[in-house]
């Protein structure tokens, strides 16, 4: 029995002639939580507003537990949705508020009453529920709005940034109560965001898309350790991951030489698909990259340039010698000795080194994550 | 530091914000009088006797007495003020009413809708504000007599079930578009239809809109003289700005203090009306100009 809860068959979208979807297809399984990130302008929220049916695909047909809903009224569709700016209704109070779809459906009074209880109690609403949202504050809003949704039982639960209104503190908190309310609920969700954190923490799955298409699809830690294209690798992780141009040397079954401006390296790689000469990306991540002991050998050096000190880990953004690229940066403990323009010799984990070739997309995998997938995603 | 060089300088300058306020709030107070001093003038005028009117400025009558009120209530025809006054409501009722629902309707219309041909439809809309209303007097004149209206209340009110108040159209379509568009797609995803949104969410969120437009309409309409002089013909069915008018050509000496008494009495309910819904009006006129 796994009739998928939402999937969507080569979707496309159409505004004024300019194609924002451009052909997705994608499943979502019961109880997943699934998050859309990309940058803006990437068409993530069109594609939730698809789904919610707040707007109508150009082509394509968009099933939600195993029913054609593709022309179907939002409301007939088991969705609910919670929007970014919560969307509450002012001259309401949160009782009305979240009643309000159940008013709408014609239930009597006493199931209402019952209903919408029980979805303030969930939300630790209940003392709230006579005031209007002017009086309330930003979480208590969104737990509103969460609580207008969750009392429809909808089969499917559509989140469109949620938390992006909310400050940095009140963010964490609101990010960890929805993530037990869907452990509780095990609701299917799809949540958008452009805020990578939220991404990694909550998602079941991740679905990054870029300019209207499906870049990658996988469980978080998938798609941390082997994106398959540079648009994915530079996209999750934060700071971004390091690139450097580089040309292939030689290819050998288990590893990728490479010529890189300093120095040649010897990539360690499963199943890459190069030629030797080809021009290549080398991409390593600030966390691999590492200060080289004096008696140590290194594979580059360079300055530092700038030192950003948060405490707990410090990030160093260094230069390389003879290099006009973008500089690297490395992530170091927060009691890293460093300074201003002090040279420094660096060595990259090559294990977790990670190699794209022209056209972007990714090259092989490191021996490491080869036979390793996430165990919390279910494929 | 300059009062220091110059102690003499020091004495008044402390006396300064004082001295502004003075000046500032005398010159706010003068000319606020001035234009309030008719309407105290008309008040005044109600209570004196009809000789007093034209032999003193002053608006505190000498010896105040009541009879302007109590025959004018009795006016010259054979009905008392009250039957004017009920006409009078009789049309401006009605006409708000419908140009609340309408005006309502229409601009949801544009606001919301991607009618085809919206812009030309909505220059259109704009076009009408801009036409002077005496231009459409002949021709409707001739359109209500070939439906039998004539001598009825509907030419007074029935155009403006059909949102022919291009302005007030405008006003709301601006407020509307002022709200957040989150909301009634929320609405949608609750189950709303249109017609559901627009009554049970955009509605009561653009209150103070529809009451500013209620209370123009309300205001202008206990004003407006030239119809209903166009269109009725039976003093029974006057209302009050031609009851009035119609004091003054019947009698040879006007009683000028009984016509200061029943237009005191007439401007009453739009005054009491507008304080009453003062705080509404007052945002809903700025918050339909300025977004945000």
């Amino acid at each position: 029995m796994s009739v998928d809860s939402v999937r969507l068959t080569d979707v496309r979208k159409t505004f004024n002639g300019h194609e924002v979807i451009k052909g997705v297809s994608l499943e979502v399984k019961k109880g997943e939580l699934v998050v859309f990130v990309g940058p803006s302008g990437c068409g993530k929220s069109t594609l939730l507003r698809l789904i919610a049916g707040l707007e109508t695909p150009t082509s394509g047909q968009i099933d939600i537990a195993g029913r054609d809903v593709t022309y179907a009224h939002p409301s007939k569709r088991g969705v609910a949705m919670v929007f970014q700016s919560y969307a509450l209704y002012p001259h309401m109070t949160v009782f009305d508020n979240i009643a309000f779809a159940l008013k709408i459906q014609g239930l009597p009074k006493a199931e209402i009453e019952h209903k919408v209880n029980a979805a303030a109690e969930t939300l630790q609403l209940t003392h709230l529920l006579k005031r209007r949202p002017k009086a309330l504050s930003g979480g208590q809003r969104q737990r509103v709005a969460i609580g207008r949704a969750i009392v429809r039982e909808p089969d499917v639960f559509l989140f469109d940034e949620p938390l992006s209104n909310l400050d940095a503190a009140l963010r964490g908190q609101m990010r960890v109560e929805i993530a037990r309310l869907h452990t509780k609920l095990n609701a299917t969700s799809v949540y958008v965001t452009h805020d990578q954190v939220e991404a990694m923490t909550l998602a079941d799955k991740i679905v990054v898309l870029n300019a209207g298409r499906i870049e990658q699809v996988g469980s978080p830690l998938d798609l941390y350790r082997k994106p398959a294209n540079l648009f994915v690798a530079g996209f999750i992780g934060s700071p971004r991951m390091n690139t450097i141009k580089a040309r292939v040397r030689e290819v050998s079954p288990d590893a990728v030489g490479l010529d890189l401006p300093q120095t040649l390296l010897s990539v360690p790689r499963v199943g890459a698909q190069v030629a030797a000469g080809a021009n290549v990306t080398f991409g390593v991540r600030p966390e691999n990259l590492q200060l080289a002991a004096a008696d140590e050998e290194a594979h580059l050096s360079g300055y530092v340039i700038l030192i950003e000190r948060l405490g707990g880990e410090t990030f160093a953004y260094v230069t390389l010698k003879d290099s006009e690229g973008e500089p690297l940066i490395m992530k170091l403990d927060g009691e890293a000795a460093l300074y201003n323009h002090q040279e420094v010799r660096l060595k990259i984990d090559l294990n977790r080194a990670h190699l794209f070739a022209e056209d972007g997309q990714a090259i092989g995998v490191s021996p490491d994550f080869s036979d390793k997938t996430d165990e919390s995603v279910h494929v | 530091m300059a009062s220091s060089l110059n102690p003499a300088d020091h004495g008044w300058r402390k006396h300064l914000p004082v001295i502004n306020a003075f000046v500032r709030y005398g010159l706010l107070i003068l000319v606020g009088f001035l234009m309030i001093y008719p309407l105290l003038w008309m008040i005044g005028g109600a209570f004196k006797n009809n000789a007093e009117i034209f032999s003193s400025v002053g608006f505190i009558p000498k010896s105040p007495t009541t009879d302007g009120f109590i025959n004018g209530w009795k006016t010259s025809t054979e009905y008392t003020f009250a039957t004017y006054l009920l006409n009078t409501m009789k049309i401006v009722v009605p006409k708000v009413i419908v140009t609340v629902i309408s005006s309502v309707i229409v601009a949801y219309g544009f606001a919301r809708f991607a009618i085809p041909g919206r812009k030309w439809l909505f220059a259109l809309l704009m076009a009408t504000v801009l036409l002077p209303k005496s231009v459409l007097l002949i021709p409707q004149y001739l359109m209500f007599r070939e439906f039998g209206w004539l001598d009825t209340y509907l030419p007074l009110y029935a155009p403006q079930a059909f949102a022919t108040e291009g302005f007030f159209v405008f006003m709301i379509i601006q407020f509307m578009r002022s709200l957040p568009l989150d909301m009634e797609e929320a609405a949608v995803m609750d189950g709303c239809n249109s017609f559901q949104v627009l009554t049970l969410i955009v509605c009561p969120v653009i209150l103070p809109a529809i009451i500013s437009v209620a209370l123009f309409q309300f205001m202008w309409s206990m004003n407006d003289f030239l119809q209903p002089l166009i269109y009725l013909s039976s003093v029974e069915k006057y209302p009050v700005a031609l009851a009035l008018k119609m004091s003054i050509d019947v009698t040879e000496a006007t009683s000028w203090n009984e016509i200061l008494a029943m237009s005191t009495i007439a401007l009453a309910p739009s005054l009491i009306l507008f304080f009453l819904a003062q705080k509404y009006f007052v945002e809903g006129v700025t918050s339909g100009a300025v977004k945000g």
